[in-house]
Formats: C-alpha cells, sequence, structure tokens
C-alpha cells in the first residue's frame, strides 16, 4: 500500500496520525505535509530498519550541572597529596568505598553506595581524568563544549548531530552540506525539564522537553468543543510558501505541531506506575519517567536527565554535608533506574553515561568549598559496558596552576558510545576522527 | 514577518518621521517599551506622535506612582543571630546539649520556611507591580538588570536581600548603568551570590570578579585570566554585615595590581572604574540592550547582521557619550526607523514575563491568580528572582520548545476562561472576562464595524498579531459564522483563545 499521494494522505485523520508513533523528521523537514508522509511512511517494511542497525538501542545521558567535584567523587585516597590538598573536606581511607584491588589507590564516596552497588554488579565503567585541551572554567563555556562536542562551544549540539546524522546525513553542524542520506526515520530525543539542553538541539533535530506530562497538552478542547477544529486548522496549517524558513515565526510554527504530535503519546507512557519505587529526588523522579518511556516502547533513542547544585564553592563538606547529599541522590536515582530496566528486561538495551561541564580545583578553598577546575571521572551505565577501572588517577603532584591534566579526551568516549553502542559514524558526527575509548564491550 | 519589503533594515539610526507613526508603530512600542497595551491606549500614542509617546514611556518620573515601601516586607528573617543566641550556641554544642541543639536546629529551620514564604510573597508583589504600573518601562529594565546582573534566592536564601537588590535596580532601571556597576560590588544579594563575601587577602574567591567581566560588563574575548585573578584581589574584604555592605579592611588585599591595563593599589571600586574605561563595555552593554528590545542578537538573520553591527555600534558610542546613561540610548532606538522596521516588528519571541503581564495588561483580562501565574511563568523557564544561573535568562528561542507551548497557550486558556490543566479556577465563575471593552474604540469610529464579523475579525487580529494573518481571517470568520455570525462576548472570547494558541501569538 502506497501512500505517498497528497490527496490520500490529507484523508488521513490526525488521530490515525498520531497512532502511527511519534516520528519527527526524514529530511529537513519544515512542512507539516512532510510530517504526516514521513509518517504515514513508516507501516511501509522498506523504510523500516536498516540491515543491522540496532534501532532498539538506547542511550540516557544524565548531567551533573555546576561542576560536579570529581576527586571527591572518585577519591584518590592513596594519595598523599590529596589530603594535604583537602585538610577539611578529603575521604578518608576508611570511608571510601574501595573497589578494584589494583586501583586500590581510589575509591568512591561513602554516598556513592548507589554505584557501588552498580560497580558490583558488572554495571559500571569509570573512566578517569576525562578532559579536553585548554580547559575553560566558566561553566556556561565548558558546557557548551561538553554539549556541542567542540572546544569552540559553537555549533549543534553532539546529539542533535548524531540524530540529523541518523536521518538526513548532515555531519557538520549550521555550515554542513547537504542532504546525503535521506528517507531514514529518527525519533527526537527527549529531555525531562522545561529546558532543552544544546546537546540535543540539532539543524533538523528538535527535542521534546516537558518536565510535567499533565501540563503536555492544550485544554482549550475542554472549553468548549466548537473551538477543537479551528484549533487543529491554526495549529496544523503549512507555513506561507513565502516564509523565511529561518524566521521566529516558522520556528514556532514547527515547534507547535511537533508538541501537538508527541502529547498524545507521552502522556500515555507517563500515566503507567514504575515497576520499582524511586527515591524522591528530581533526578529519581526523572529517570523513573524515563524507564516507563522505555517500557512503552517509545522509539526514542536518546534521553537526557538533568541534576544541578553541584557548585559547591563554600561549604561542601567531606563524607557528610552539602556535595556528600548530591552524591546519595546522584547513586540511589542511578541504582534504581536499572533495577526497574532489568525487572522490563530492559536493561540490555539502555547505556547511560553520566557527566559534569568540569570537575574542581585540586585544593579546597578557604570557604570549606572548591574553585572550578578541569578533568573530572565520567561513569558509564549498564550490562554492555566495561565494567570496573578504566584507567589510572591523574597525578596530583603534576598539576597545571592547581588544576589536574586532564588525560581522556571526552570525545573519545563519545566516540565510543556512538561507534560501538548506537552503530553511527562517529567522525561524521563529531567532526573529526576519535579513537573510541574502550568502555564498552565487544559484542 | 511578513512577506518582504522594498526597504533594506537601516543601519543608522535616523528618526522615524511623524507621518509614519501610526497604530502599528505605536502598538509595537507599547509591546517593546512596555508590555503591550490596550486597543485605546495604542490609539492614544498613535495619535501622539513618535516623540510624545516615546517621551511618556521613557520619562518615567513625570507619570506619579508610589516608590516600593521599604518597609513592606521583614527584614530580620534572616538576620544573624546575635552575640547572646551566639554563645547560647556555643554552650549548647559544647556541652553535647542535644535538647538545646535540636531546638536551634528546629528554629533555624522555621525561619528557612518562614524565608521562603516572604520570598513567594515577593514574588507576587513584583508580578503585580509589573501588571498595575502606569511605568511599564520602569519595571522592565529593572527584570533586564535583573536578568543581566542576575541573582538567585535559591543559592542566597535570603529574601529580603533579593528584595533590596530589587529596589536597587528599580531606582536606576533607566538611569546610569556605572551606577549601577559601582553599586553592585556593595549589594549584599550578588556578594552573597558570587561567594564573595568571604573572600580575603591570600584566598580570593574569583567568582564575583569573573561573572562581572564575563557576563556583566566586557562579555568573553575582552579580559584575561590574569585580569580576573588581580581583579578577585581588588574585591577582597568586600562584604556585608546583616543589610549593609561592609568593607573589611583587614581582609582586603593592599598590594599592587593591574586590571586591563590600570596599575595601582586597586580596591573594588578601581577595578569597576578600569572596566568602565574599556571600549568594550559600552558595546556590551548596547549589545543587551539591543537584544532586550530590537532582535535577539544570537538569532540574526545574516542578511541582517551587517546592518544591526552598525547600529549597535552607533548605541555603544552613544552609551559613552552619555557616561553610561541608557536612557538617551533608549530614545534613540525608540525614535528610530531601524526599530519600526518590518524586520524588527513581530520578530521577537515573548518571554514569559512578557507574554503573562502583556496578556493582562493588553486584553484586559482577571489577574484570577497570581499563584497560578507565577507557576505557569516557572514552567515556562522564567521564576521571578530565581534565573538559571548566573547567565540570566538566554531568551529568544530558548524559551520555545515542545513542552513550554503548551503551558503558554494554556496560560492563555486560563486568563481568559479561568480553566486550569486540570478542572477550573473555583472563581473563575464571579470573573467573567469582559472582553468586549476591546471593541469599543472601533465601534466609536464606526458602530457598525463592530457589529459585522469580517471587521471585527480583521481588527482583532491586526491587535493582538499585528497583522490580519491570512488563513487565522478564513478560520475566524468561520468560527463565527458557526456561532449565529453574531459578535457575542463569548465569541469573542473564543477568538482570542484560538488566536492565542497560534504560533504568531508568542510573538511581540
Amino acid at each position: 500500500m502506497h501512500h505517498n499521494d497528497a490527496s490520500e494522505a490529507r484523508a488521513w485523520t490526525r488521530r490515525e496520525l498520531l497512532g502511527t508513533g511519534l516520528i519527527m523528521a526524514s529530511a529537513a523537514m519544515t512542512m507539516p505535509m512532510f510530517l504526516q508522509r514521513s509518517a504515514l511512511a513508516l507501516p511501509n517494511p522498506a523504510s523500516g530498519p536498516l540491515p543491522g542497525v540496532p534501532e532498539d538501542r538506547i542511550l540516557v545521558v544524565v548531567q551533573l550541572g555546576g561542576g560536579n567535584d570529581g576527586l571527591n567523587t572518585v577519591a584518590p585516597v592513596g594519595h598523599d597529596a590529596y589530603h594535604s590538598l583537602r585538610p577539611a573536606i578529603h575521604i578518608t581511607p576508611q570511608q571510601a568505598l574501595m573497589l578494584d584491588k589494583r586501583h586500590a589507590d581510589i575509591g568512591l564516596h561513602p554516598a556513592l553506595e548507589g554505584l557501588k552497588g552498580l560497580y558490583d554488579d558488572g554495571m559500571l565503567s569509570l573512566v578517569q581524568g576525562v578532559g579536553y585541551p585548554n580547559p575553560n572554567r566558566s561553566h556556561f563555556k565548558s558546557m557548551d563544549i561538553w554539549q556541542t562536542a567542540d572546544t569552540s562551544g559553537t555549533g549543534d549540539g553532539w546529539l542533535g548531530r548524531y540524530c540529523d546524522s541518523e536521518c538526513c546525513g548532515y555531519g557538520a553542524g549550521e555550515s554542513g552540506t547537504a542532504p546525503k542520506t535521506q528517507g531514514k526515520t529518527s525519533y527526537p530525543p527527549i529531555s525531562i525539564g522545561n529546558e532543552a539542553p544544546l546537546a540535543l538541539q540539532g539543524r533538523a533535530t528538535k527535542p521534546v522537553a516537558f518536565e510535567t506530562p499533565d501540563l503536555f497538552r492544550w485544554t482549550g478542547e475542554q472549553i468548549h468543543e466548537s473551538l477543537v477544529k479551528p484549533y487543529a486548522e491554526l495549529v496544523e496549517r503549512e507555513p506561507d510558501p513565502n516564509a523565511d524558513a529561518g524566521s521566529n515565526a516558522a520556528f514556532l510554527m514547527r515547534t507547535t505541531l511537533e508538541a501537538q504530535i508527541s502529547s498524545d503519546q507521552i502522556r500515555k507512557a507517563v500515566a503507567a506506575r514504575s515497576l520499582v519505587d524511586y527515591p524522591n529526588s528530581e533526578l529519581g523522579q526523572q529517570l523513573g519517567m524515563i524507564a516507563k518511556m522505555i517500557r512503552a516502547g517509545l522509539k526514542t533513542r536518546v534521553y537526557y536527565a538533568t541534576m544541578g547544585g553541584f557548585d559547591t564553592h563554600a561549604g561542601q563538606g567531606g563524607a557528610n554535608g552539602r556535595h556528600a547529599n548530591l552524591l546519595r541522590q546522584f547513586g540511589a536515582a542511578m541504582r534504581a533506574f536499572y533495577a526497574d530496566l532489568k525487572q522490563q528486561g530492559n536493561a540490555d538495551r539502555v547505556l547511560a553515561m553520566s557527566f559534569s561541564e568540569f570537575g574542581r580545583r585540586a585544593a579546597q578553598n578557604a570557604s570549606g568549598g572548591t574553585d572550578h577546575g578541569t578533568a573530572a571521572p565520567m561513569f558509564l551505565f549498564g550490562p554492555m559496558v566495561n565494567a570496573g577501572v578504566m584507567n589510572p588517577h591523574p597525578s596530583l603532584t603534576d598539576l597545571d596552576s592547581g588544576d589536574l591534566k586532564y588525560t581522556v579526551d571526552f570525545r573519545t568516549v563519545y566516540a565510543a558510545i556512538l561507534e560501538n553502542w548506537m552503530k553511527a559514524d562517529s567522525t561524521l558526527v563529531l567532526e573529526q576522527r576519535y579513537k573510541p575509548a574502550p568502555v564498552i564491550r565487544k559484542a | 514577518m511578513q512577506g518582504t519589503t522594498a526597504e533594506p533594515i537601516p543601519s543608522t539610526l535616523d528618526r522615524i518621521r511623524d507621518q509614519d507613526f501610526g497604530y502599528h508603530e505605536a502598538r509595537h512600542l507599547l509591546w517593546r517599551a512596555g508590555f503591550g497595551g490596550t486597543p485605546r491606549q495604542i490609539e492614544t500614542l498613535a495619535s501622539w506622535g513618535p516623540e510624545k509617546a516615546v517621551d511618556h514611556l521613557i520619562e518615567v518620573e513625570r507619570v506619579p506612582y508610589d516608590k516600593p515601601d521599604p518597609n513592606e516586607f521583614d527584614p530580620d528573617i534572616m538576620r544573624p543571630p546575635t552575640a547572646a543566641e551566639q554563645a547560647e550556641a556555643q554552650m549548647a554544642r559544647r556541652q553535647r546539649d542535644e535538647d538545646s541543639l535540636a531546638r536551634l536546629r528546629l528554629l533555624r529551620q522555621q525561619r528557612q520556611r518562614q524565608d521562603r514564604r516572604q520570598m513567594a510573597d515577593i514574588q507576587r508583589w513584583w508580578l503585580e507591580r509589573m501588571i498595575e504600573t502606569p511605568r511599564p518601562l520602569e519595571e522592565k529594565m529593572t527584570l533586564f538588570w535583573h536578568g543581566l546582573f542576575a541573582t538567585s534566592y535559591r543559592t542566597i536564601e535570603n529574601s529580603y536581600h533579593m528584595y533590596q537588590q530589587n529596589q536597587f535596580y528599580r531606582s536606576h532601571a533607566i538611569g546610569s548603568y556605572k551606577d549601577l556597576l559601582f553599586g553592585l560590588i556593595r549589594d549584599p544579594a550578588m556578594l552573597a551570590y558570587l561567594d564573595n563575601d568571604d573572600s580575603r587577602v591570600g584566598h580570593p574567591n574569583e567568582n564575583l570578579a569573573r561573572e562581572i567581566m564575563e557576563l556583566f560588563s566586557l562579555g568573553v574575548g575582552n579580559y584575561s585570566e590574569r585580569d580576573i585573578k588581580e581583579g578577585a584581589r581588588a574585591l577582597t574584604g568586600y562584604t556585608f554585615v546583616d543589610d549593609e555592605f561592609s568593607f573589611n579592611e583587614k581582609n582586603h588585599d593592599k598590594g599592587s595590581k593591574s586590571i586591563l591595563g590600570t596599575r595601582g593599589n586597586l580596591n573594588g571600586e578601581g577595578f569597576v572604574g578600569a572596566i568602565l574605561r574599556q571600549k568594550a563595555c559600552a558595546e556590551y552593554i548596547a549589545a543587551r540592550l539591543y537584544d532586550e528590545f530590537a532582535l535577539h542578537m544570537h538569532a540574526l538573520a545574516p542578511e541582517d547582521e551587517p546592518a544591526v553591527r552598525r547600529v549597535t555600534a552607533r548605541l555603544a558610542g552613544e552609551l559613552r557619550d552619555a557616561d553610561y546613561n541608557v536612557r538617551p540610548v533608549l530614545r534613540t532606538l525608540f525614535l528610530s526607523k531601524h526599530f519600526y522596521h518590518p524586520r524588527v516588528v513581530n520578530n521577537r519571541i515573548k518571554s514569559p514575563a512578557e507574554l503573562v503581564i502583556g496578556a493582562v495588561r493588553s486584553l484586559n483580562t482577571p489577574v484570577r491568580d497570581m499563584g497560578v501565574l507565577l507557576q505557569a511563568m516557572d514552567l515556562m523557564g522564567q521564576s521571578l528572582f530565581y534565573p538559571p544561573s548566573v547567565k540570566g535568562w538566554l531568551g529568544g528561542r530558548t524559551w520555545i520548545n515542545t513542552s513550554t507551548i503548551f503551558v503558554r497557550q494554556n496560560l492563555m486558556n486560563f486568563l481568559l476562561t479561568g480553566k486550569l490543566p486540570v478542572g477550573y479556577d473555583s472563581a473563575a465563575r464571579e470573573e467573567k472576562y469582559d472582553p468586549t471593552a476591546l471593541l469599543e474604540p472601533l465601534a466609536e469610529t464606526d458602530p457598525a464595524a463592530a457589529r459585522d464579523p469580517a471587521r471585527v475579525v480583521d481588527y482583532l487580529l491586526r491587535f493582538t498579531l499585528g497583522h490580519p494573518q491570512e488563513q487565522a481571517q478564513g478560520v475566524l470568520t468561520e468560527f463565527v459564522a458557526d456561532h449565529g455570525n453574531t459578535i457575542k462576548p463569548d465569541v469573542i472570547t473564543g477568538m482570542l483563545l484560538l488566536v492565542a494558541a497560534m504560533p504568531e501569538y508568542q510573538l511581540c
């Protein structure tokens, strides 16, 4: 059955269109009709999954905002310098949760029991000393650098480019070349929260973002039924062909339409009950929602969760206190998330990655806190990771004006995720060749 | 933007001619220099001509309005402990007196709860003031400074300091940027937010110096890491005691510093002075003002960019010539042909504040429930006194995503009908919105027009969207036809619900 004819496409109702799934882009689409056609094209087996590409693999990104103190997250308790740099806030060897015997110089913060549990289950990979050259200590700039995978911090988001590459073949951000592979479908990434992170913004890709699913719909249809039809006509209209596709008006029109289409599906998914109890933290609730969407079989392949508060300039505490509370929330939420996925039978499909825009200075400051620093550890989660400690801790005696020197470029971790997990062309997405870090187990 | 225009966007600040200033221009001015206006306000400004209209908005002192009362809120909820209280706490700690310690902890928690409640009251107070003020530009500029010199209650947890800072920004709202920058390094909320309160010689905290240069005055690329380190030294000892600035001389670094080419034993004022001497400072502030009132600087169409760069450079020159007084700069901008060009008009994405306050002020809807309005603003990404970071609100397209678009549409449904995402506002029945006043100016010129569906649709679209959008004209005319083809209050409200759900309603 073919649905290429425009007149036939119009005969489809909006309800049916929604039933075909949360489809966004197959080509750089700006027109609602485009959207309808790509949605209609879905049941056609010819445009289904390409052979050998695992369409069901998922990535969940957990952003720790504010600059998480890496040195008290994975504490180098076996290094004398660590204790002298941080007399008031250090973790003692007795307090730390020790990991691998071959890496007896480090241990997890005692509040990270959740992560220790995942580690013991072989679902945690720890990469130490992750950073990039000429580190920037501005929150915003460094966050932009991590999110764009570009040390200038400009351009599209790295996962936006990934989704672009799946649907449209773009690889070079705003200045990119014309689409080379068309016709594949790509589902927009979903971010929990009222901000849509730069990492998920591509040229054709715009993320779906929401904080609470009940607000994710138009309430006018409950005011008066006579509003329903004119509303649909005004919101699902085609943009003026003479209008500038890059204008704010065209942008608003696209976003409004995308919102209509994603609304029904997501609300239905999130209305279900979680299989496990999640901690009542912001991150716990976010990951709980993501797990429900995965369980409902949404075709989304990239999810994004955010936790803030890591900018601990003053009174961050050691084994207890402000930073400890943040880490406890983080670890407990991750643990619950994988327990849920396991019960669903979906754990094997879901890789998670956590990062922060930078670590903090090696020495504590006068306010019992730490200032903006550089390299820090990164965690990868899931049964597919190369479990364990990947590399040695960076030196605490060979510092660069008080900061750790990075030993792993974060883009090698991205390359591994893209290439070894998502099976994408990492050079196209990252616009440069990075040798994938050995964080994903060979299948 | 509707179609193309023959004339390209001007790269000068040449004045708009009196005869080119009509309903369309007055509507634009009211949205940008305020929070929109009713049809009658638009017509009044249009009849005054550009000069008088701009003066009315900008010379706010000529419009009588009460100053906020410093005693409106309790300054003592988070006051520092007295000597006696400190001694008591110390004693309890020393004696391991668990009962006393628990009691003191409880007292502290109670005060924190009370302070959070007061912060919510202050949010309401400000939103109400923005809705009611006869000086909209004063509040809009106060909000602009709050976004530029962003400070969040979440970090400082002292509502009275946030209130004080708000008064400080308002007192210089359309005044001197220079006074603001000098005042900033003495503002308790800012000193606490950027951790300068215990920065001291030998252990300078760089946060305040960095953010002042990066975000409040110069922008990235116009200073070095060394300038930050030296600036942080100049700011050591700048702290506060209770609600007042305090210079702690013993903690101040009295050594020689070199900041942006200025050398000497510089203190905080010396640091600010060195910044103000930079050409980049006026350029940065002029660009931020342009971004707020004209076009988003980060989303310029490539073809507009050269003209906009020249215009912001001229504004920067004017700001320098006026010794950083922003009033003449805004006046020049609001009177320029550039400001009224079709590429500028209706091409700004309304901030949540502009959407909410603008809807109440221009459509004259009931306020209904201040708590709901504040909650909706939070979901749209703009919680007053809680900017997401020291960078403030990024604005422009970052306001819009698939979730905020629904919140925006539904907030309009709430204002117009009392409809909440779940159920209705209990007071909705008593507070029925009366939209008929919107049509009065039309009826006065031509009573027949106010009964003619086509004329009413055209009039409402020009008022709400700034132009008679073609498809909307068709859809709304049909909507009226389906309701007996008569203009009744409920039909007008229905039309407004539909227009407010349109993507274009998010623009001003």
